[in-house]
């Protein structure tokens, strides 16, 4: 069943997405209005902005009971990417304290390399260390480099729920996965042809 | 370990073809002359086939209102090639933002508007984040040495430092600089490391440099010298003979890490 769906909440870049989707042969659509979510078999939440803005935008939009219902009690497969990973987070620093989902254990704390020739925010590509078991990362080559674009970063409490990292003086969390819910710190949609496998992986991927 | 990015340029400018009219791309000389190259789209194919790290896009018809035959341009790179892309030209509201990044947009660059006014900066960066608001910064070098920035495509004097202009856009929630000499743009006389490394001691945010490739040695020089994060150019890509994937292996060899192995 190939019938995914991206959260729209109202945040910006979903086009991306939705093309890269397309192009590994799922069927994608967009969820404007959280019961959208009960007709899709898979369901990615892209990320773009401020955690803050994010949350107020899943919540006003109704989406956080009906994310719930579908991939917490309902099991269905989740992709989260970027910010649509740290909100996973119970906890952010972006702009003070901010709650998030809590679906995984871990707080998103700002990156702070102590080697200056290192910037904030990390934009490019960094290799990312997985498993070779990782279902998610199958057929991708060991240390492929990924897009990343981002200031802030998920610091899990359960190192269990680490799927994949990055050096960025530090190993800084790049994918985590429990159960059914996998994230992603890096851009697949904007990573060529390792991000579309990893796309299409998921859309094997049984959770 | 984070690699260094080459990012090539694409400039677009609005031409008159039979009954439409239709961005296509360009290179410039100085900001002034302009020569046409051809589809954007198109190329932009060629690049991402090329292993370009990112690219940059830039409406130079900033003064004319939010165009859809832009937009559409973007849209069609947006679900063709899936790589990043920062766009700018013209940008004045988060509103702006907002539809840029809808269209598929990572980044979005801005210029004027924020010399004019430089709440904006915060503005975008509150709503979107820092990682989508880059700072772009023209500036000209004065016969006594001093830089300073100019905006509206080059032809307004401001009285900026760049350097100080960068901090203070940084400071207020600015993610990345793009920083253009605008006398070394298409000259392909080289990089202007001196700022470049001036920029990159004073900010803690990616700086790229722009203005001068010619050679891939000055791409080295902009990374070794200069310590900038990425090098973009429009000039040099947009001529057949030089492509990322051999400027790509030059770097490499100088023991520089970026992207080999796609």
């Amino acid at each position: 069943m190939r019938r995914v769906g991206v959260v729209d909440y109202g945040m910006g870049n979903l086009m991306s997405m939705v093309s890269a989707l397309d192009m590994v042969g799922a069927d994608v659509g967009l969820c404007q209005r959280p019961e959208d979510l009960a007709t899709c078999d898979r369901i990615v939440l892209p990320g773009v902005g401020a955690f803050r803005a994010c949350m107020e935008a899943l919540a006003q939009g109704g989406f956080i009971e009906a994310l719930g219902e579908q991939v917490l009690r309902g099991g269905k497969p989740f992709l989260g990417v970027c910010l649509g990973m740290q909100v996973l987070a119970r906890r952010s620093e972006e702009g003070g304290s901010h709650d998030g989902l809590g679906w995984i254990d871990a707080e998103v704390c700002r990156l702070r390399p102590a080697d200056s020739a290192l910037r904030v925010p990390q934009i490019g590509w960094n290799d990312v260390e997985f498993s070779a078991d990782s279902a998610v990362f199958r057929r991708i080559p060991p240390l492929a480099d990924f897009y990343f674009v981002h200031s802030f970063h998920m610091v899990c409490a359960d190192a269990g729920n680490v799927e994949a990292t990055c050096d960025y003086d530090g190993k800084v969390t790049a994918a985590v996965r429990k159960g059914n819910i996998f994230a992603t710190q890096f851009h697949p949609e904007k990573s060529q042809t390792h991000g579309l496998q990893l796309l299409e992986n998921f859309l094997n991927w049984r959770g | 370990m984070l690699k260094r990015r080459l990012i090539p340029k694409l400039q677009l400018k609005s031409r008159q073809l039979g009954a439409v009219n239709r961005p296509i791309l360009v290179t410039t000389v100085g900001f002034e002359r302009v020569l046409d190259i051809g589809d954007p789209v198109s190329q932009a194919k060629i690049y991402e086939a090329q292993a370009a790290d990112e690219l940059v896009l830039l409406d130079l018809d900033s003064g004319a209102p939010r165009n859809e035959a832009v937009l559409s341009v973007l849209r069609r790179i947006a679900q063709e090639i899936f790589m990043p892309f920062t766009v700018g030209g013209g940008v004045r509201t988060v509103d702006d933002f907002r539809v840029l990044l809808s269209a598929g947009a990572d980044k979005v660059s801005i210029n004027t508007a924020a010399v004019a006014d430089p709440g904006l900066i915060d503005a975008a960066s509150l709503r979107f984040g820092a990682q989508c608001v880059v700072l772009s910064i023209d500036y000209r070098q004065h016969v006594d040495g001093r830089r300073e920035v100019f905006v509206d495509g080059g032809r307004r004097a401001t009285g900026l430092d760049p350097v100080a202009w960068a901090k203070e856009a940084v400071a207020r929630g600015a993610g990345e600089i793009l920083l253009t000499s605008i006398e070394r743009d298409g000259s392909r006389s080289g990089l202007d490391v001196d700022l470049i490394r001036q920029m990159v001691d004073a900010v803690d945010v990616p700086v790229i440099a722009a203005g001068g490739c010619g050679v891939a040695r000055h791409f080295v020089e902009g990374f070794v010298q200069g310590g900038a994060d990425a090098v973009a150019s429009g000039t040099f890509f947009s001529f057949k003979d030089q492509n990322p994937m051999q400027t790509r292996a030059h770097i490499k060899n100088a023991g520089i890490p970026i992207r080999i192995h796609l």
